[in-house]
């Protein structure tokens, strides 16, 4: 029930509480609520849960997380399964 | 698809199990709290990755599992009423109450729909105004910012003929009740990433100190929850008990907070009761005075009705971590997703549910032993 899917905002109108947009879900366009993520503009990724897109996607952060695994991923393939690092 | 895709990669997952594995020398055992992260971990066999010593439990947060059959049994009343359209988000449809489902109530001629978001209940109801449109309000924290919002812009709006069955949950009564009682196994919890991208993760912090417990927020891929529990792992390891973020990419400490302000202009914290747990004081959402005119309850006068649950479904158990799916008699025998006797069975987040999808063919013998 807390699925929240990240798209990206292709275009945003209205303001506070009524504040709209259209998001793209891997090429799948639906419209969406913005009036919690004021600070989104076109072109963000937006996690949307229920109509209402509830955060804006800290691409800093994604590509950290992404970076972390690349790493982990690397000192795995050093090593024999089951071995330590 | 962006932000999903790369967060499921096989190699890297086995990568991140190996780290997991080399630095875990004691058995631990972790909650995911929430349904999502119980779904992807059996999705993807994620418990089958990890060293012998480390058992997952899984946690409380389905919020269509926890829904108390009292409220199911209040949305189906309402539902067969003539004048009623019935919104709901489609899990909710054949969770059992006392005398059949939401479905049920569909195929004798109720008026049930299904709806993707609240405002779509809200639109019915504008376009239906000789209607009662009545929208299903459930759902944990991630949930209620949707649904104070419908409830917020039909006040506004004067949408008369729209209201809501309130059943929302908060999640971290529900961890400190687990926490508190006697049975609890649990050592270090996985909070749900999306209940704390609405609601920041300070509220955990005093669980965490009090009862000595690891608390790492973290998201729902396969990557996102292998590093959760490795984040877990190492703190137990280490002796240490606080409250770390894995979903940085949408986790704020503070939260979203103008998703906060207006939950809090809608809703007031109330007991709450829970399926297969009981009542849980400060554990829920309900209208503040203000809205009291969109209370469904009031409206069709259903405040003062109480319903006792019974049943041999231990789903109160399974939520509560104590005990795993296949340990009930019932399961994928007398209990399966299309004749469910618990809520755990019904919603694909439920935890019976999950293993009757993906693990139902294995072999019974291994209920004792570590994949159970």
């Amino acid at each position: 029930m807390c699925l929240a899917v990240p798209g990206k905002i292709l275009s945003a109108t209205g303001s506070d509480t009524m504040r709209t947009g259209v998001v793209s879900f891997g090429g799948a366009k639906k419209e969406a609520s913005l009036a919690f993520v004021p600070e989104a503009i076109v072109g963000d990724y937006v996690l949307v849960h229920a109509g209402f897109a509830i955060s804006v996607v800290d691409a800093a952060e994604a590509a950290q997380t992404l970076e972390y695994f690349r790493q982990i991923g690397e000192l795995g393939e050093l090593e024999e399964p089951g071995g330590k690092p | 698809m962006k932000y999903v895709d790369e967060y499921r990669d096989r190699a890297q997952a086995e990568g991140c199990a190996r780290a997991i594995a080399a630095i875990t020398t004691r058995p631990w055992s972790i909650m995911e709290v929430c349904g999502g992260q119980t779904h992807s971990i059996v999705r993807y066999g994620i418990d089958e990755l990890l060293p012998e010593k480390l058992t997952l439990l899984h946690g409380p947060g389905c919020p269509v599992c926890v829904t108390p059959l009292e409220l199911i049994d209040k949305a189906l009343r309402i539902a067969a009423r003539p004048e009623v359209i019935f919104c709901s988000f489609g899990d909710m449809l054949r969770v059992p109450g006392s005398g059949g489902d939401l479905f049920s109530v569909k195929a004798q001629g109720g008026d049930v729909r299904i709806v993707y978001s609240p405002l779509d209940a809200l639109k019915l109801a504008r376009e239906n105004p000789q209607r009662q449109v009545v929208f299903f309000a459930v759902g944990f924290e991630t949930t209620a910012p949707a649904n104070a919002m419908a409830v917020f812009q039909a006040h506004a709006q004067k949408i008369a003929n729209f209201s809501v069955l309130v059943s929302h949950v908060l999640v971290p009564p529900a961890i400190e009740a687990l926490l508190s009682a006697p049975d609890n196994r649990t050592q270090a919890f996985l909070a749900a990433g999306h209940v704390c991208t609405v609601m920041g993760f300070e509220e955990y912090l005093p669980l965490a100190k009090k009862y000595r417990v690891p608390i790492v927020v973290t998201g729902f891929e396969p990557l996102d929850i292998l590093q959760g529990i490795l984040m877990c792992v190492r703190q137990l390891e280490e002796g240490r008990a606080e409250v770390e973020n894995q979903y940085t990419r949408s986790v704020k400490r503070e939260g979203n907070r103008p998703a906060q302000e207006l939950m809090a202009k809608v809703f007031r914290v109330v007991a709450r009761k829970w399926r297969g747990v009981g009542e849980i004081p400060r554990s829920g959402f309900g209208l503040r005075d203000e809205f009291a005119a969109h209370d469904a309850e009031a409206r069709f006068g259903l405040v003062d009705y109480h319903v006792d649950e019974d049943s041999e479904c231990i789903s109160g158990q399974v939520l509560r971590g104590v005990r795993k799916p296949r340990e009930c008699p019932a399961f994928g025998g007398r209990c399966t997703p299309e004749r469910p006797l618990g809520a755990t069975m019904v919603s694909s987040e439920g935890a019976c549910a999950a293993y009757y999808q993906y693990r139902r063919h294995e072999q019974t013998s291994i209920t004792a032993g570590k994949r159970s």
